[in-house]
Formats: C-alpha cells, sequence, structure tokens
C-alpha cells in the first residue's frame, strides 16, 4: 500500500511537473497561458499511435519524430497565432483554448472518439518490496528526473539560460543588454511545446489516448503551477508533486474517491492561494501599474 | 397628439438615427416575432436555447468584461442555480416560477462565495481559480450520486410552461428584461447609476479607484452577485427547459463557450454577448443538419473564433459598429456612416481633403 502509494505518486507527480514546468516555462517568460500546452501533449500521444500501429514505424524512431513534429507544430502556432496578440493576455488564452478545442476536434474527425492504447517502450516488470512495478513506470520516472534536470542544468549553468532568466525578469532592460527577446520566446516556446511532447512519450503508454485525454492534465496543471507560484518553475515541480500526491492517496485511501482525487488536488490548491496569494514559491510584486 | 409627435420625434432622434440602436429594435422585434411566422419545434428550440444562452454570456460579461474579474468558470453559477431549481423541483415540487428565483438567489449566494478569492487574487490568477470551483463541485457531485443522480443527472424536471409557445415567449420575455437591467447596470455614460462608471473604474486601474474612496471590495462583491443573479436565472431556465440538469453544465468547455460567444461578439458591451451567441449558437446547430456539417462544426466554430480573435480583436459587433457610426467630433453625438455633416451641430465628420 505505501510503496504503491510511494511509485504511483511519484509518476503522476513526475508527469505533472513535466508537463507544468514547460508551462510554467512559457508563463514566466512570455506572460503566455498557453491552454493548448496539455493539447501538444495529446497530440503526441497521437503521432507516436500513427507511427506505431499505422505506418509501423519502430517505436523509438516514433517517439523522437513525435516530438520533433510536435516542437515544429508549437513554432507555427506561436508564430501564428500568439505572436501576434502576446500584448494582451486573455486574448492570447482564449485563442488557445480556441486552438486547444480545435485539435479536440480535428482528432475526433480523424480517429473517432474511442480510446486507443500505444505499446509500452519498456515491456515487464519488476518486484520491489512484493509490489509490482512495471518497467514503464520506472522509465517514467527516471525520464522524468532526467528531464527535469537537464532543465535545471539549461536555466542555471549555461548563457542561453541566463538569457531566458533575464528575459523572465525584465524584458525591456534584458532587450537594452543585446538580448533578441523574440528569438529567446521562440525557443522557450520550442522548449515548452518540446517538454509537453516528451511528457507525452513517456506518459501516453501508460494511460489511455483519447481525443479528450488533454482536458484533466490541464485542470491539474493549471493547479500545481499556481500552486507553485507562477512562472517559478522550482515552485510548479513541487506544486505538481504535491498533487500527484494527493490525487493517488485519494483515490488509494478514500472509497470512491477516484471521482473526488481532481476535486481535492484543486481544494488544496484554492487554500493556499487563499492564505498565500503568489504561490508556495512565487515572488509577491507589489501591486502593478501599468 | 402632441404627445404622439413628441414620443416620434425621440423615436427619430435616438433610435432611427443610430444604426446600432435600429439593429437591436429589429432584432427584439424579430425575436418577439419569431413565433408569428414559424411555430416549427426545431427552430422554436433553437431560438429559446440561444436567447438561455445568451443571457448567460452577458452575464459572463458584466462580470469578466466590464469589472475585470476574470472569471473562467462561469458554469459554476448556471450548474449550481440549475440543480438546484432541479432538486427543488422534482423532491418538494416546487412550480419553475418558485424554483427559478430560488436558484438565481442561490446563484448569487454562490457568487459572493466565488468573489472572495477576487479580494486577494487578480488577472490571470483568478481566472485559474474561479476555473477549478465549477469542477471541484462536479467531484462532489460523482461522489455522492443518489443525491444529484451522478453522471445521469437529474431527470423528470416539470416543464417551464405548457405550451411551446407560451415557454418561449416566457424566456424571451426574462431574457429582455435582463438584458436591458444588465446594459443599463454597466452603463458608464447613465445619469442615474454610478456603478457602470465604478466599474469600469475598477477594472481599468483598481488602485486608484480605491485611492478615489470607491470600496472597491463592496463593488466587486456587487459584480459577482448580479452576475451570479443572471446565470442563475439563464441556469433555472436551461434545467426546466431541457427537463434536465446535467453534469455538462458544470464543465469546463461550458465555461469556456460563454467566454467564447462574447468575445467573438465584443467583449464589455453587453450586445456583444447577445450578438455573439445568436449568430454562432444557431450557425452551429444549422451546420449539424447535414452530415458533413455535423462533423466538422466545431473545427468551423473555432476556426472563425481563431480568426476573430487574430483580425477583429475587439471582437465583431464593435469592428462592425465601427464601420457604420461615426461620432461627431464636436458634439459626440452618433451619427450614420453615410452622413458627411453632424445631423445636430452640423460640423464635418470627416476630414476634408478628400
Amino acid at each position: 500500500m505505501v510503496i504503491d502509494i510511494l511509485v504511483n505518486g511519484l509518476v503522476a507527480g513526475g508527469i505533472y511537473a513535466v508537463l507544468a514546468v514547460g508551462f510554467s516555462l512559457i508563463f514566466g517568460v512570455a506572460r503566455i497561458v498557453n491552454m493548448a500546452h496539455t493539447a501538444f501533449y495529446m497530440l503526441t500521444a497521437y503521432f507516436i499511435f500513427v507511427g506505431t500501429t499505422m505506418l509501423n514505424i519502430p517505436l523509438v524512431a516514433s517517439l523522437i519524430l513525435a516530438i520533433i513534429l510536435i516542437t515544429i507544430i508549437g513554432l507555427i502556432c506561436f508564430k501564428l497565432f500568439f505572436d501576434r496578440v502576446k500584448q494582451h493576455e486573455t486574448t492570447v488564452m482564449i485563442i488557445s483554448v480556441a486552438l486547444a478545442m480545435l485539435f479536440q476536434e480535428i482528432l475526433f474527425l480523424v480517429f473517432g472518439g474511442h480510446y486507443t492504447g500505444i505499446p509500452p517502450l519498456a515491456k515487464g516488470f519488476v518486484d520491489i518490496a512484493s509490489i509490482r512495478v512495471s518497467y514503464q513506470h520506472i522509465f517514467a520516472i527516471v525520464t522524468t528526473g532526467l528531464i527535469l534536470l537537464g532543465l535545471w542544468l539549461l536555466l542555471s549553468k549555461t548563457g542561453l539560460g541566463k538569457a531566458i532568466r533575464a528575459v523572465s525578469q525584465d524584458r525591456e532592460i534584458a532587450n537594452l543588454m543585446g538580448i533578441n527577446v523574440n528569438q529567446i520566446f521562440l525557443i522557450v516556446m520550442g522548449i515548452s511545446v518540446a517538454l509537453a511532447g516528451l511528457a507525452g512519450a513517456v506518459i501516453a503508454p501508460i494511460y489511455m489516448v483519447s481525443p479528450l485525454m488533454w482536458i484533466q492534465p490541464l485542470t491539474i496543471v493549471l493547479a500545481s503551477v499556481v500552486l507553485g507560484g507562477l512562472g517559478s518553475v522550482g515552485g510548479c515541480v513541487v506544486g505538481a508533486l504535491i498533487l500527484g500526491y494527493t490525487e493517488i492517496i485519494v483515490t488509494f485511501l478514500v472509497p470512491g474517491g477516484a471521482s473526488l482525487r481532481g476535486a481535492v488536488s484543486m481544494s488544496i490548491m484554492v487554500v493556499v492561494l487563499l492564505v498565500r496569494p503568489e504561490g508556495l514559491f512565487g515572488v509577491a510584486f507589489e501591486e502593478e501599474r501599468l | 397628439m402632441t404627445y404622439l409627435l413628441l414620443w416620434y420625434g425621440w423615436f427619430r432622434g435616438e433610435i432611427l438615427a443610430i444604426p446600432g440602436r435600429v439593429i437591436a429594435l429589429l432584432f427584439f422585434l424579430v425575436l418577439f416575432g419569431a413565433p408569428l411566422v414559424t411555430q416549427d419545434p426545431y427552430y422554436l428550440r433553437m431560438i429559446t436555447l440561444a436567447t438561455i444562452f445568451a443571457l448567460f454570456a452577458t452575464s459572463w460579461d458584466v462580470l469578466s468584461g466590464f469589472t475585470g474579474q476574470i472569471n473562467l468558470g462561469h458554469a459554476l453559477f448556471f450548474g449550481v442555480s440549475g440543480y438546484m431549481a432541479g432538486l427543488l423541483n422534482t423532491h418538494f415540487g416546487m412550480p419553475p416560477w418558485l424554483t427559478i428565483p430560488t436558484g438565481a438567489l442561490t446563484g448569487v449566494a454562490v457568487g459572493l462565495i466565488a468573489g472572495i478569492p477576487a479580494l486577494r487574487l487578480r488577472g490571470i490568477y483568478l481566472g485559474l481559480v474561479t476555473l477549478t470551483f465549477p469542477l471541484i463541485l462536479l467531484g462532489v457531485f460523482f461522489t455522492f450520486p443518489e443525491f444529484t443522480g451522478g453522471e445521469l443527472g437529474i431527470s423528470g424536471i416539470e416543464r417551464l410552461a405548457f405550451s411551446r409557445i407560451l415557454s418561449y415567449y416566457i424566456v424571451v420575455a426574462v431574457f429582455t428584461l435582463s438584458v436591458f437591467f444588465m446594459w443599463k447596470f454597466t452603463d458608464a455614460g447613465s445619469k442615474i447609476f454610478r456603478v457602470g462608471l465604478i466599474l469600469h473604474a475598477i477594472r481599468e486601474d483598481e488602485i486608484t479607484a480605491r485611492a478615489s474612496g470607491i470600496n472597491t471590495t463592496g463593488y466587486k462583491f456587487l459584480a459577482f452577485a448580479v452576475s451570479g443573479f443572471f446565470a442563475g436565472i439563464a441556469g433555472g431556465l436551461f434545467v426546466h427547459y431541457m427537463r434536465i440538469a446535467a453534469p455538462s453544465m458544470l464543465e469546463l468547455v461550458f465555461s469556456f463557450q460563454a467566454i467564447l460567444w462574447t468575445i467573438f461578439g465584443g467583449v464589455a458591451t453587453i450586445y456583444g454577448a447577445v450578438a455573439g451567441v445568436f449568430i454562432l449558437f444557431p450557425m452551429l446547430e444549422l451546420l449539424s443538419l447535414t452530415e458533413w456539417g455535423e462533423q466538422s462544426r466545431f473545427i468551423i466554430f473555432t476556426v472563425i473564433l481563431i480568426l476573430t480573435l487574430l483580425f477583429m480583436p475587439e471582437g465583431l459587433t464593435v469592428w462592425v459598429l465601427d464601420k457604420l457610426e461615426i461620432k461627431c467630433p464636436r458634439c459626440k453625438l452618433v451619427n450614420v456612416f453615410t452622413r458627411r455633416t453632424c445631423r445636430a451641430c452640423r460640423a464635418p465628420l470627416r476630414n476634408q481633403e478628400n
């Protein structure tokens, strides 16, 4: 029971963390609330599905192809839609909602509404303390850890990371210091979508694939990002882990709690926000005046 | 006779001379006259549903468009009052004229509770928190299926009125009164109510508004309450019209729908929300008549939305009115686009170079 909770919570939290990090990154840098973030995750899962079952491409190759493809699509969406209206936060958000619904409907049209699955990258399972843990779960946990580590290294140790952090702190001053802000936006959007794609590639074999699979993770991602503090990359990882564990604990301990798990995690978020409006790790700004 | 002439003079000056008002007048004439032309149940049902959704979208506009309190979970008010009306009707046998106002008052109560986060959060943060409320409630509903019907919802609710036509007129009349009230309530230029101006001030700059001695907390709660009330009426009408209270009334997509309709029509205008629903909703319904349209109607819907946002970011009605109406540069009176000089002060409306 305890091991079950520990492992499943780590997997759920890790997935949410990878999704939330991408979401938080593009928000922190470009102030874009990208509600289509989990729709990119969904698209990746479908690309892999097409690659493996319809085109008979080997799984690893289709994973890589799907991630590259989704990054390109993300960048096109950014250039076509977000870039033009990025001054208006609300408009960007509404456009991204419309975009997510567009993807959903296209998938409905092409694949129909039924659930499908993707073969796991690593088959089989291992017994840890008499609990069966599948290799795919272990693979997901390890990949998530590596992704987060790589992102941390990128942001804190490289010149590009320094530029990204500079832009997120003050766009105008960063521009004056010779950083090409638009280029940084583009790079961050690429990273963000690629992270959504990676999450899709790692997670899709564990969960079911359907055109509605973007909604449930979206709410949890929003909750964990707000919980950790919008724009704080470390914070949203913690937020995602908290919510992931909450979900699993509610599912395991409350009878009939499967329908209640989302409600409990979101209630936690609301309570935290009421106590600490800037989130757990966010920085409280003085009220901004424009 | 003199009164009639005076009235006609007012009518000519205040309505006929202003294209936007002519359109609004025609719209309400068509709305009230539609059953005289067709009694086809399909069309009546389409217009009735559009009317209910227009009321819902307008109530979102009051809260988020005018007051700037971004609410991404507006379905909360609609759903709670709908469920309330449904429960009261099925369990206690209350008639619709009692359940709908009770549901609307529940909407007010929920609005006041949902307004609490608005005291500390603003902008996107507030939007993300309000987004979760209906989802939390949905989880609770699914956990206690014996009370709320779970996935199936509450069915067997009494119909609004005995005849279809009467239901239609009840919905349309309630809608007209509510929209007129909301229009006056949010009118920043009104000389009677100061509320509209204050709500605008809160949206534009809350700190300055507070510094000017406005009780922003109170007015934000007022906006939440009014918005909750009208969304609640819409929810009650919907439940009694469809005779079912279903969980889909609380879903994320339904909240987004109100926002998408309003943004398409023009945010912070009231008439924009109405126009948005009355253009998009029937269009989708008519598209679903053909087999090809049935499959791709939501794709068309989202594409239209994205294009509107990119090319008419202020919304359709604002864009159209901008083409149809010219404000006199001297006396600020609205004129038809065909005029060269202002109808009151004869000042030239456009620059004379061309």
